[in-house]
């Protein structure tokens, strides 16, 4: 079993989500973060509006979910392909790490791994 | 000159500018949260915008005695309007509050999208070409419709008509929001109804301070403001209950907002009961305009059009059905309404077609145009447009 974990743009939460349901997640949740990589920060006022600051941090929005091992590609491209800003993409549009998950219990039922997925 | 008049009158005045800052959060709290710092601004620049025009030439377009359809350049830059005709000024200054908050009513239909610095040209062009003139024939004594005796107590065609309509107008040129088919869930709810008990503790300045004194009249538009705005909320909580089963408080915020805009033209002219029958109708018919909106796809963001352009119209006809005194329907009179119908389309001819006209126009000036581009629609307007995000909490750097 895997952890996806997509760091993306926010407004492309929705399109996202519903691809990931679409390649056959169970599930899935998101959180809203702010962070840096390679799309420089953003410009900010300070002081009543007269001076310009550079915060390192912009919004993205991270959508987590775990999935068998044997869905990964769908996923990422489902991702990739609902998140992406067009055809050659821009940057800021993420990125994607995964990770292994050892085990997974649904607390309802108890069941483990891949019957809790 | 009334020291009761003027007391009352200035706080007035106060109440209806408060009004503007009310709308900008209950406004604010609808949109999402990368779009609230521009949607306050749109109403708190119109504070400082139209306040300027206003002294400079509004109130004389508006009011000058120019004939039936404009003022005329007698009062330019407030001359002639000084401290030895203190009713004067203090009209002009009761009115400054009116023509402030009316073009920030029309915010809400492009709301998320709408370019800031051709808003700012927008709100010059919009109160010199379309409120001056409508606020002079209904208003102004040499005004068309005020002398064809057109029953608007505090501006039901000149305010919430005008700007309901001028909505509809905007929403269709700027275009639909971006991804906003699975709805927009309003930010911050509060916000919601804290602009809305703004909007209700300020119209009574609105309305009971548009007989301009301190009087009989004045009390009892009070009181008819207060029961229509009460009795539309009930309206909206019954229905929005029938209809899914659970209260909104934005609902109610919204059921509020209609009640007041009905009662506006109406508000010296109807008794307690009367004001009962408004609200009901309001909340009634903008309950269902709200729905049939949506059910049209037509993204007038923030409902100016259901909730102040047809709560302005019920609330137009329902003052001819309810006036009291032997003037309205109920009294057999039918001349009451028949001439505030012809205000009602005559107010929605004239805004809509000059407001189509300037939006057009300020669409195809280079370095103006209307929308965001997709760009900036997904940052948000906030960071866009005014460097700044309204909720900070990454502590960073």
């Amino acid at each position: 079993m895997i952890k996806i974990e997509a760091v993306v743009r926010p407004e492309r939460v929705n399109t996202v989500v519903d691809a990931l349901l679409e390649a056959g997640c169970g599930g899935y949740h998101v959180s809203n973060v702010t962070g840096k990589g390679t799309q420089q920060g953003v410009e900010v006022f300070t002081g009543r509006g007269a001076a310009i600051t550079t915060r390192a941090a912009l919004p993205k929005s991270v959508i987590t979910t775990v999935v068998g091992d044997e869905l990964k590609e769908a996923v990422v491209a489902a991702i990739v392909d609902s998140s992406k800003s067009g055809e050659e993409g821009q940057i800021g549009d993420g990125k994607i790490f995964i990770s292994p998950v050892s085990e997974v219990v649904r607390v309802r039922t108890g069941e483990r791994d891949d019957e809790a997925l | 000159m009334d020291s009761g008049n003027v007391a009352w009158m200035l706080a007035a005045s106060a109440l209806v500018l408060f009004m503007t800052p009310g709308l900008a959060f209950f406004y604010g709290g609808l949109v999402r949260g990368k779009n609230v710092i521009s949607t306050v601004m749109y109403s708190f620049v119109a504070m400082g915008v139209v306040s300027v025009v206003w002294v400079l030439w509004g109130y004389s377009l508006a009011f000058g005695e120019g004939g039936d359809f404009i003022g005329n350049f007698d009062f330019l830059g407030f001359r002639g309007v000084s401290a030895d005709d203190p009713d004067a000024m203090l009209f002009a200054v009761f009115q400054m509050m009116f023509a402030i908050i009316t073009p920030a009513l029309i915010t809400g239909a492009f709301a998320e999208r709408f370019k800031f610095k051709t808003y700012l040209v927008f709100l010059v062009a919009w109160i010199t070409f379309v409120y001056a003139p409508i606020a002079h024939w209904v208003w102004a004594a040499d005004g068309w419709l005020f002398k064809m005796g057109a029953l608007d107590f505090a501006g039901g065609t000149v305010v919430h008509i005008n700007a309901g309509v001028a909505a509809i107008a905007a929403a269709y040129l700027v275009g639909k929001r971006r991804n906003v088919d699975r709805g927009v869930e309003p930010h911050n709810v509060p916000f919601v109804v804290l602009g809305a008990a703004i909007l209700w503790f300020g119209w009574f300045g609105f309305n009971a301070g548009s007989g301009l004194a301190a009087d009989g009249v004045a009390v009892n538009a009070f009181l008819v403001t207060n029961t229509a705005a009460a009795t539309a909320m009930v309206v909206w909580l019954i229905l929005g209950n029938i209809h899914t089963g659970k209260m909104s408080a934005v609902g109610a915020a919204t059921g509020v907002v209609a009640g007041l805009v009905a009662i506006t033209p109406a508000a010296g002219f109807v008794g307690p009961m009367g004001s009962i029958a408004v609200g009901l109708g309001a909340g009634v018919l903008t309950f269902y305009a709200v729905r049939i909106r949506h059910s049209l796809g037509f993204d007038d963001a923030l409902e100016v059009a259901a909730v102040h352009g047809i709560g302005g119209v019920w609330g137009a006809i329902a003052t001819g059905i309810f006036a009291v005194g032997g003037i309205g329907l109920i009294d057999g009179d039918a001349e009451a309404l028949v001439t505030n119908v012809i205000a009602v389309l005559a107010t929605i001819g004239y805004s809509l077609v000059v407001t189509f006209v300037i939006l057009k126009i300020l669409d195809v000036i280079p370095g103006l145009g209307l929308r965001a581009d997709d760009g900036e629609e997904d940052a948000g307007l906030d960071i866009t447009y005014h460097g700044e995000r309204a909720y900070v909490s990454d502590g960073a750097d």
